[in-house]
């Protein structure tokens, strides 16, 4: 059995807060967020890439944190979960969706389904049902089957465009 | 507060009591990650174990060598079975009385058994600890196929009892054989069939499958030697339960023993039984003196613990020429893997899957469960559904779609025929349960009539003329269910878990300024017990929901109570939050009475406080009671205001539902629309409206899973095929269909609230739904029954075997 190989220095912002560590090559992003920096919103459901448990936002773009290594993220600007309430400290539109419009049952999936909607919202601020849907269909949820989060998103989206949010009629 | 200036309504709606869409509290943390799961907890110097496990689904273990292993910077110790034959648990009670291999003890007996537990200083080099591990396999002939359990020359799998000729249920047949289970009249049954005018037989299989929660089985324990103590940190549906088996099966005095539910990311089932990882973490935390984290990975959940269902069910019904059920008879099949480890009633083999005879009104019946070992993993929880519900819905449910079908009725005509009629309730069934409350008929028209269902039948006459002709190549299905649940496990005089009756708790605490905590010994694994439980108690004593704490999950502080599963919160829980929220009440109205200087028979309840009944100035509102309760108590009476309720419901509770899918199905690829899924719920007294739909719509994504394409495959050399979400079917925002909620109100009599449970229903009522539309779709082609999952593939099999294609 090899010994472990020597640990790489790694240097990142993570919701905005610039972050040393020093990892082993073969330290998952995920777990270095997790047990290095201690911020254990995001979560772990598969490992697999499937679930999306692990959704953060790095550099711009949805990551499932749980399948690239965290000296991939050298450099990198993180958001996870914790940052994504508005600077104030409040519930951002999103989180305030999920809450209002009944987005989340046990919590387990929420933050990489908010991390994700994040940024959908971003690449398509005014996004339609389907448009949501595909979206999201990285993050799967075991609890709510889907349709309040959907709303959620859509909730968000209304606000954030500064507009009344309607529900679509059944 | 009680501040007279608000109206009536104003003061109601301040509560945020029973009937609300109250927002729920829990999201506060989750939306921002700050709830706390099992693997959020870190302890100084914690360890983590992880396991080697059987790459063959059965095999004699001829030597496992783990000098290599120790070797491996970052391992501390190898667990085998021969460590935990040092303690004397190499093995460990079920929850159905057999027992279980905590590590492979000899052999193995299904593909990916637990082997030897690793632990490390990390999880990476607990993985390169497992790598080293040297386990040496002679294989054996393997047993996949259950029908084939009992014949003559089958392997031997569990050579412990092979020569047991009595079980923990009764008598066994075959070395492969767990049970058999009967109920009902067997020679009025036989009868009934043989003075039958019409009778059908079918063969309805329900595949393996598995609860899957997003976060995996797992635990952190810590053993302090000095105060022998065990604190226990796990992903625990039932945490009372855990403390109890833990010190009953490792000898540790109860009170010495601490277990933590924390938030749960999901549970259906899933995280009730106990699993050889909670077994492996707590003995390395007393080998090493060091707190052992084990968190499953999601290969290890899906293919080691805790399969659901894996019944295939003979069934056949007896009836008249003009569709009167006449009897019903069922043989079951049971596939419990290799151990039964079914997380059912101790008394139940089968849970309730006697609750078969549905919703409709047989004379008489018989039923028969043979339970066998195979090779696979053992399992059987309830996956999302009361013990084997789910199996007996969509038994019945399918049967009496075949039925329909064989006496050209409409099949929705065939159930209202049929249907146990309102004056019928309490209703004793041929399979001996008593139904407390129902009105099926009611339930069934609304239902109909939402979904214009006459008109539909118009649209599929036409379509399939329209197919006939060769106009399209698409075929319309519409799937009918109507189930009956039994939920709120239950009555201690015929439900245990291991002798531990199944009661429920709750302890309400009021402080001095007029909030307070209520202690629940309920489990809520997305739920919202944090909000709904809230809810009662303010509609019962008058202190908005906001001002009420509540906590489950701590041995240390919560009552007594088994646990979040089966549909039991509500009706055995939430009976006991009511009736120890009127304990309270019934202190306060002596407090009031006395305040207010008047006899307690002169007080009349309003809304928040006591008023004199004829003098409505003379008021004394709840919190004002709260201060005066311990501050200026009235003479002879204790101070304080709190109380504890243990309630032993009377009998189980029956919600109901009418459900009703429309489905296209491309015959060429197989590929299904939901075009429309409309669900009618009737469980009694609504507490969240919000939280209740929440509920439907989650159950019924899990049913849609199921009945189109979830499963735990075998190969016939017992290799597990659906290993990963690669292969195991969980629906994504793009496939899940729009739900349509809808719901009647038949409150349970002998409940205090008249509350009757709904998470499982959409599940139970929601497969056969499915299901008999793709069965129904496939009707005018000639199909009676196609088995389930009816994924892509399996339906353009079906129509090329129909001659479609």
């Amino acid at each position: 059995m090899a010994s472990p190989a020597k640990k790489l220095a790694i240097s990142l912002t993570v919701n905005g807060q610039p972050v040393d560590g020093l990892v082993e090559p073969r330290t998952l992003l995920i777990h270095f967020i997790r047990e290095s920096l201690q911020l254990t919103g995001s979560h772990i459901g598969c490992e697999t890439t499937h679930c999306g448990a692990c959704t953060i936002d790095m550099n711009g773009m949805s990551v499932k944190s749980c399948t690239i290594f965290a000296v991939q993220a050298d450099g990198a600007e993180i958001t996870t979960i914790e940052g994504i309430a508005n600077a104030d400290g409040t519930l951002s539109a999103l989180q305030e969706g999920f809450r209002q419009m009944h987005g989340l049952q046990c919590g387990f999936c929420t933050p990489g389904m908010i991390t994700r909607a994040h940024r959908l919202l971003q690449e398509n601020p005014n996004p339609t049902e389907p448009e949501i849907r595909f979206g999201i269909a990285g993050n799967l949820c075991r609890c709510t089957g889907y349709q309040n989060i959907v709303r959620a998103i859509q909730y968000a989206a209304a606000k954030l465009n500064g507009v009344e949010f309607r529900e679509a009629a059944e | 507060m009680n501040d007279m200036t608000l109206t009536r309504e104003q003061r109601e709606a301040r509560l945020e009591g029973m009937g609300c869409k109250r927002k729920r509290v829990e999201d506060i943390r989750f939306t921002q990650g700050k709830g706390q799961y099992v693997d959020d907890v870190k302890l100084p110097g914690m360890l983590h174990g992880d396991f080697v496990r059987s790459p063959y689904p059965h095999a004699r273990i001829k030597s496992i060598s783990t000098e290599k292993a120790l070797k491996v910077p970052g391992v501390l110790a190898v667990l085998t079975a021969e460590t935990l034959k040092t303690v004397n648990l190499a093995w460990m009670p079920t929850l159905a009385g057999d027992v279980q291999m905590v590590l492979a003890d000899g052999k193995v007996l299904f593909q990916n058994q637990e082997v030897a537990f690793v632990v490390a200083t990390d999880r990476y080099a607990a993985d390169d600890g497992i790598n080293a591990v040297e386990v040496e396999y002679e294989q054996l002939a393997v047993l996949v196929d259950p029908f084939k359990a009992m014949d003559a020359d089958a392997p031997v799998l569990r050579e412990d009892i092979k020569d047991k000729t009595d079980g923990a249920h009764g008598p066994r047949k075959h070395y492969n054989h767990i049970f058999e289970w009967t109920v009902g009249d067997k020679d009025l049954t036989d009868a009934a069939f043989r003075k039958a005018e019409v009778t059908i037989k079918e063969m309805i299989s329900y595949h393996r499958t598995h609860p899957s929660p997003l976060e995996t089985c797992q635990c952190l324990c810590a053993f302090d030697k000095v105060k022998g103590e065990l604190t226990i940190y796990g992903t625990f549906q039932a945490p009372h339960v855990i403390r109890t088996v833990v010190s009953l099966i490792a000898k540790l005095p109860e009170q010495k023993i601490h277990v933590i539910a924390p938030d749960i990311g999901g549970g259906f089932g899933n995280k009730v039984g106990a699993y050889p990882g909670y077994i492996c973490a707590a003995v390395a935390s007393i080998v090493t003196g060091k707190p052992v984290k084990w968190v499953e990975d999601r290969i290890e959940n899906l293919t080691a613990t805790s399969f659901a269902r894996d019944y295939h069910m003979t069934t056949e019904i007896a009836a008249t020429k003009e569709g009167k059920v006449t009897g019903l008879r069922v043989h079951v099949l049971a596939d419990h893997g290799a151990f039964d480890a079914c997380a059912d009633p101790s008394k139940w083999p089968a849970g309730f899957f006697n609750i078969v005879t549905g919703s409709y009104d047989f004379p008489v019946a018989h039923l028969a469960v043979d339970g066998v070992y195979t090779n696979k993993a053992p399992g059987g929880v309830a996956y999302r559904c009361s013990f084997r519900v789910t199996e007996a819905a969509y038994c019945i449910e399918r049967a009496m779609d075949i039925l329909a079908r064989k006496l050209g009725m409409d099949p929705a005509e065939l159930r209202l025929k049929n249907f146990v009629r309102p004056e019928q309730f309490p209703y004793h069934s041929a399979l001996g349960w008593e139904y407390d409350s129902g009105d099926y008929h009611t339930a069934m028209k609304k239902a109909l009539e939402s979904v214009k269902y006459a008109e539909l039948r118009k649209e599929q006459a036409a379509k399939r003329e329209a197919f006939r002709r060769g106009e399209t190549r698409e075929i319309m299905g519409i799937g009918i269910s109507f189930f009956t649940e039994i939920v709120g496990a239950g009555p201690s005089k015929n439900c245990d878990i291991l002798g531990i009756a199944m009661f429920d708790s709750c302890e309400i605490r009021l402080h001095p300024t007029g909030s307070g905590i209520a202690r629940v010994g309920t489990k809520s694994q997305g739920q919202g017990h944090e909000t709904t439980w809230a809810q009662i108690i303010a509609s019962e004593i008058g202190i908005p929901a906001d001002d009420i704490m509540v906590e489950e999950g701590n041995t240390d502080t919560a009552p007594y109570g088994l646990g979040t599963y089966g549909s039991r919160s509500t009706p055995v829980a939430g009976a006991a939050i009511a009736m120890a929220a009127r304990k309270i009440k019934a202190k306060a109205q002596m407090i009031a009475a006395y305040k207010l200087e008047v006899h307690e028979d002169d007080l009349e309840w309003d809304i928040d406080g006591f008023r004199v009944k004829g003098l409505p100035e003379k008021f004394l509102g709840m919190k004002d009671i709260c201060w005066i309760a311990y501050n200026a108590p009235p003479p002879g009476l204790e101070p304080g205001l709190e109380a504890v309720s243990y309630y032993d419901p009377p009998n189980m509770t029956y919600p109901f539902g009418a459900y009703i899918c429309v489905m296209d199905i491309d015959v060429d690829t197989g590929v299904y629309k939901v075009r429309r899924f409309y669900a009618l719920d009737d469980c009694g007294t609504r507490i969240n409206p919000m939280i209740i739909e929440g509920q439907v719509h989650g159950g019924l994504t899990e049913a849609f899973a199921i009945a189109m394409g979830q499963e735990i495959r075998y190969d016939e050399a017992g290799n597990v095929m659906t290993g990963s979400f690669m292969d195991f079917f969980l629906p994504t925002a793009v496939e899940t269909p729009h739900w349509e909620t809808d719901f009647t109100v038949t409150p349970s009599p002998h409940h205090p609230i008249g509350a009757k449970g709904v998470g499982e229903s959409p599940n139970v009522g929601g497969v056969p739904c499915f299901s008999n539309a793709v069965n129904d779709a496939y009707s005018f082609l000639g199909a009676t029954h196609i088995q389930m999952p009816h994924d892509f593939w399996r339906n353009w099999k079906a129509a090329k075997e129909l001659g479609a294609v």
